[in-house]
């Protein structure tokens, strides 16, 4: 729906203000950044992660103690969707060398270097292949290509700014010093990137980088590559059961992982994968709503690898701090959460209140950025109010005609104005209404950098995993770590499978003894997990189904 | 205006007025400001098939629907159409589609590899029935008559923004499966066809031979203090610097 008429008065004020800000713009003349300190100061007061409440400790299993978000916590202190014993682990109706748990652009990723490695390989999924956050990545691909300007060096020192000198260095060394080969693997499995005629990458900043690094296909480069590693997999004819979530993972008698109990969504049946290693990459939970935050995320980003793991005996790492991104729609509804790229503020678009006036550098790093949205809208109160009783602030795209000249949004985010318009929306005329959204989890399952877990046969890749990005991760580096990762992860899985991998006998015990745990530390829920699903039903619905049963979110 | 107010995905108690739409022909009244998307989850609807990114680019919620005063069948992604009074619709979550089978490596980015695996694209009627479908307003049978007439380029270039709903390849009377012809087309024209990138090779090539092993090994031991002096003083390339700017200093290039 276009602008209401309360909000067409409020963007007449920022009308008012621009040609001045224009005028600065082209002079050069930037609203202040932060110092170090005050943008330690503003996350402190400010950053959802700092809010009273928004983290409590897990009182069971391998990182018991550890505080992080209590929606991730509730899942985490929650019993599997199965009773164990019921589970009959003497036969299986699927056997593989390497079972990866995803088929996003980590998972893919991995299965095609397990196959590498001789290995036969099976991707179990919760949607349909390909359905995963790497799909509605934008803005792009950090690496250093550019040998006369930049470096694996130069590139270290920027993700450890950006996640704050807390990253693990040697996973941090792994990404940086692997991110042109995982390039020149997409160039060579025939990826498009946007190139110069000569065939040199076209590359821009993102926030945080110290050299353009940020490598792009037009503004969909996590299409790009997914549907690309998609189709390769299918050349390869990589096996992928759609619609069969993993539930639990299935040990050995050794403590090894040994495969894993599948769902399936559509004949709710449970299916038992015996595999000699297990790759698991499945991404996300912007879907568990952090806060009551929107998200950019895919439907199924409901962080079901880290309660897989965590009751194998996985340890958790920085999943206290979450990304949370600054420019996510408020408006109009039906285009709530969803991303607007960083690519905005690049090119100049202004951050401003409901009075027109700026109040923060549009390039803070994420994590800063958000933290003064939300100040300016609940201290300082000058958010701009939306007809749903919501709140933004004004991302001021026409600016960036202004400067740059007619036409220039149009011609640079064709997908965006296009998507708007149909709102009738203008953005090359009027402002988009922005808030912070839930977008990244910056950490999650302990693993090393060969994509080792702490359980043998365990494997592990992509946002799933933590230590890489430290407490915030630069843009452009989720896209190249799930490829670094997902192929190291597939690989050592690959040699693992058909070298060092013994028989024994599959269990769940591991399960029964999580919820012993859970019953001598007093809690006694009905909650299960994984989640699966996000539950959008609508309330009086499930008031009239009466005889329906769900088991967590799933009917 | 605590952040709190921001509240999750749809929030229909705030909109008051709705409409009827007719889901595979039953009727259900939504509020008028949904998607098609959340007006089914809103009618009762658990979504399993049919629902993917939420955000208009993975292509699972291909959806038609007939308005009761036009002849004309309207396609849109669930997730991105806003519903409309009195609209007919189904989701089109799968169709079936054949892939044909190759290995990229080997293969020649000649037309004639495009007609060898998908011989039915001559079967093409001229009909526009696919460019008239697609949800991305991709112009469907133009890159088809380009795949044809052998320009890879064109084919490629033409469909970028393809999201692979099917939705061309379910109103096709020539039976081609579109959106599997692009993908080829792209796949030959990023590997064959453009020129490569020879700074990539090149700086694949220094980082095997180890040329920046020495300064990330120092890097990688300093204490935090030391880093967040070097990362305060890291010198930043200008936004509108030429290609081929240089840093001052060229200490951490490789040796």
């Amino acid at each position: 729906m276009p602008y209401t008429s309360d909000l067409k008065q409020l963007i007449r004020v920022v009308e008012r203000t621009r040609p001045a800000r224009a005028e600065r713009k082209r002079k050069g003349e930037e609203y202040p950044s932060l110092s170090l300190d005050e943008r330690d100061s503003r996350l402190k007061d400010f950053h959802p992660d700092a809010k009273e409440g928004s983290r409590t400790p897990i009182r069971v299993g391998p990182s018991k103690g550890y505080a992080i978000s209590p929606e991730i916590v509730s899942l985490l202190e929650a019993r599997s969707r199965v009773d164990p014993d019921r589970v009959d682990l003497s036969r299986w109706d699927h056997e593989t060398d390497v079972l990866v748990i995803g088929g996003g652009g980590a998972g893919t990723s991995a299965a095609l270097t397990a196959l590498h490695t001789g290995a036969n390989v099976l991707i179990a999924t919760k949607l349909r292949h390909g359905d995963a956050n790497t799909m509605m990545a934008e803005g792009g691909i950090q690496a250093a290509t550019k040998g006369w300007k930049d470096s694996p060096y130069d590139h270290y020192l920027d993700v450890l700014g950006g996640g704050h000198f807390k990253n693990d260095p040697e996973l941090v060394y792994t990404l940086v010093t692997e991110a042109p080969s995982a390039l020149k693997w997409l160039e060579d499995l025939g990826a498009m990137f946007s190139k110069h005629p000569d065939g040199t990458l076209a590359t821009l900043h993102g926030g945080g980088t110290s050299r353009r690094r940020m490598h792009y296909a037009a503004d969909i480069t996590g299409a790009e590559i997914m549907r690309t590693v998609r189709d390769e997999a299918r050349s390869c004819s990589v096996k992928v059961l759609e619609f069969s979530p993993a539930v639990e993972l299935v040990l050995d008698e050794h403590g090894a992982c040994a495969g894993a109990l599948l769902f399936d969504l559509e004949t709710e049946e449970y299916f038992v994968v015996r595999a000699k290693a297990v790759v698991l990459a499945t991404g996300g939970s912007g879907r568990l709503h952090l806060q009551g935050f929107m998200t950019t995320n895919h439907y199924g980003a409901t962080g079901d690898g880290l309660i897989l793991a965590y009751r194998a005996g996985v340890q958790l790492n920085f999943l206290h701090t979450v990304q949370y991104h600054p420019t996510g729609a408020v408006f109009p509804e039906q285009a709530e959460g969803l991303l607007i790229t960083e690519k905005f503020r690049g090119a100049g678009a202004n951050i401003l209140n409901v009075d027109g006036e700026q109040f923060v550098n549009e390039r803070e790093p994420r994590d800063v950025e958000s933290a003064s949205f939300i100040r300016e809208c609940t201290e300082i109160g000058k958010g701009v109010p939306t007809p749903t009783g919501k709140v933004g602030v004004w991302l001021d795209s026409p600016m960036i005609d202004l400067v740059l000249g007619e036409g220039t949004v149009r011609r640079e985010f064709p997908g965006k104005w296009t998507l708007f318009n149909r709102y009738g929306i203008d953005i090359a005329a009027e402002p988009m209404l922005v808030y912070p959204t839930l977008h990244y989890q910056n950490g999650g399952i302990e693993f090393n950098n060969k994509g080792e877990t702490a359980v043998p046969g365990l494997f592990a890749a992509g946002e799933v995993t933590g230590g890489i990005h430290g407490e915030n991760r630069l843009m452009g580096n989720s896209l190249l770590d799930i490829l670094v990762f997902g192929r190291i992860a597939g690989r050592t899985a690959g040699e693992y499978a058909v070298g060092s991998w013994r028989d024994g006998q599959l269990t769940l015990d591991h399960v029964q003894r999580y919820h012993d745990e859970l019953d001598s530390e007093g809690i006694n829920t009905d909650r299960v997990a994984p989640m699966l699903l996000p539950d959008y039903s609508n309330p009086e619905v499930r008031d009239r189904q009466l005889t329906t049963s769900y088991v967590g979110t799933v009917r | 205006m605590a952040t709190s107010t921001i509240d999750i995905e749809s929030t229909p108690e705030l909109a008051p007025d709705t409409v009827p739409i007719f889901v595979m022909g039953r009727r259900f009244e939504v509020p008028s400001s949904l998607t098609i998307q959340k007006a089914l989850e809103f009618a009762g609807y658990q979504l399993i098939r049919g629902c993917g990114c939420r955000g208009g680019i993975c292509g699972a919620c291909a959806t038609v629907y007939r308005r009761p005063d036009s002849h004309k069948v309207e396609v849109g992604l669930a997730c991105q159409t806003v519903v409309e009074p009195d609209m007919y619709l189904t989701q089109v979550p799968f169709f079936p589609a054949n892939r044909a089978d190759y290995r990229l490596d080997e293969l020649k980015p000649f037309g004639a590899t495009v007609a060898e695996l998908y011989p039915e694209i001559f079967k093409c009627v001229g009909c526009n029935t696919c460019t008239r479908s697609c949800p991305m307003d991709i112009d469907v049978m133009e890159y088809m008559a380009r795949a044809m007439r052998g320009d890879i380029t064109a084919a490629a270039n033409l469909t970028l923004s393809c999201v692979m709903c099917g939705i061309c390849a379910a109103r096709c009377p020539g039976e081609t499966v579109q959106y599997n012809v692009a993908i080829l087309c792209r796949r030959l024209y990023g590997k064959y066809i453009v020129p490569r990138a020879k700074h990539l090779e090149e700086q694949v090539r220094n980082i095997e031979a180890g040329a920046f092993e020495t300064g990330l090994r120092e890097i990688m031991a300093m204490d935090k203090e030391r880093l967040r002096e070097l990362y305060k003083e890291r010198q930043i390339e200008p936004e509108a610097a030429p290609e081929d700017w240089v840093p001052d200093d060229t200490g951490q290039l490789g040796n």
